[in-house]
């Protein structure tokens, strides 16, 4: 079985930046000719967790396994970690300030999209040490 | 509805536009950004009222065709730069939401 290997930086407060694994990930994807229904939600669960990084950990590091079959994506931080992770599930829960709500984000649909978007989502979290998660797609 | 023909019944500003004879073929509303991933159907056209540079990743991993601006809202020169090197098709118009999209759909 093939495997691909991509590592990215996830700069912390840089909406600049915010975006750019994913954007990668998704270009290699498109030239592998994966279908654009799997690319797309690979790409949104990307972009949303990376964006998370950028809020709420102060930014860390995305691993990406891609195989034949699906993709393995690790997005790690070492932010605060998440206090209660059931309500962070919740659609529409969300501990964003005014200033990234007035970006558009902190609708609280980051998680929950992720969760709908991927095929396999592991989250795993520790207050005070960070968050990491492990997204799976399937391409089909 | 070709994208130059929708910025003109839009009276918008070009602020990119790549192919003028691409397509719009559905349209979207919304400014949260999660919602637009959601659901915001591949060769649509997106009426916003959000200006920074997150606005073109949104509009480049969901496929838009085209990104229109409402309510005089300017965009970031980040922005700007970012639709240019992407190839992001972008208008600003002064209409409001409802005008921009009841003017879009009239006219299809
Ligand atoms: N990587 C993370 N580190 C710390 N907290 C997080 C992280 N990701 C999510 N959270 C917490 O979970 C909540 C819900 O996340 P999400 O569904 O993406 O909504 P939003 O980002 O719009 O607030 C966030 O408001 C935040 O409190
Ligand atoms: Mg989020």
């Amino acid at each position: 079985m093939n495997c691909i290997h991509v590592e990215f930086e996830v700069p912390g407060n840089n909406f600049l930046s915010a975006g750019s694994a994913s954007d990668s990930v998704k270009s290699t994807l498109k030239k592998l000719g994966v279908p654009s229904s799997a690319v797309r939600r690979v790409a949104i669960a990307m972009y949303e967790a990376e964006i998370n990084m950028v809020i709420h950990a102060g930014g860390g590091r995305c691993y990406a396994d891609i195989f034949d079959d699906h993709i393995k994506i690790v997005m790690k931080d070492e932010g605060n970690g998440i206090e209660n992770l059931e309500l962070a599930m919740q659609e529409g829960y969300s501990t964003a300030s005014d200033d990234v709500r007035n970006l558009g984000f902190g609708a609280g649909m980051g998680l929950p999209n992720i969760k709908t978007y991927s095929d396999r989502l592991k989250i795993d979290t520790e207050v005070g040490k960070g968050t990491t998660l492990t997204i799976e797609v399937d391409f089909d | 509805m070709k994208l130059a023909e929708l910025a003109k019944i839009l009276n918008a500003k070009i602020v990119n536009l790549p192919d003028p004879n691409a397509e719009a073929e559905s349209g979207y509303c919304g400014d949260f950004l999660s919602f637009v991933m959601q659901r915001a159907p591949e060769k649509s056209a997106w009426f916003t009222v959000m200006t920074n540079v997150n606005v073109a990743a949104v509009a480049s991993l969901t496929e838009v065709a085209v990104v229109v601006v409402c309510e005089g809202s300017k965009c970031d020169a980040a922005l700007i730069d970012r639709v240019r090197t992407q190839n992001i098709a972008l208008f600003e118009t002064d209409s409001d939401i409802f005008g921009a999209v009841k003017a879009y759909v009239n006219g299809r």
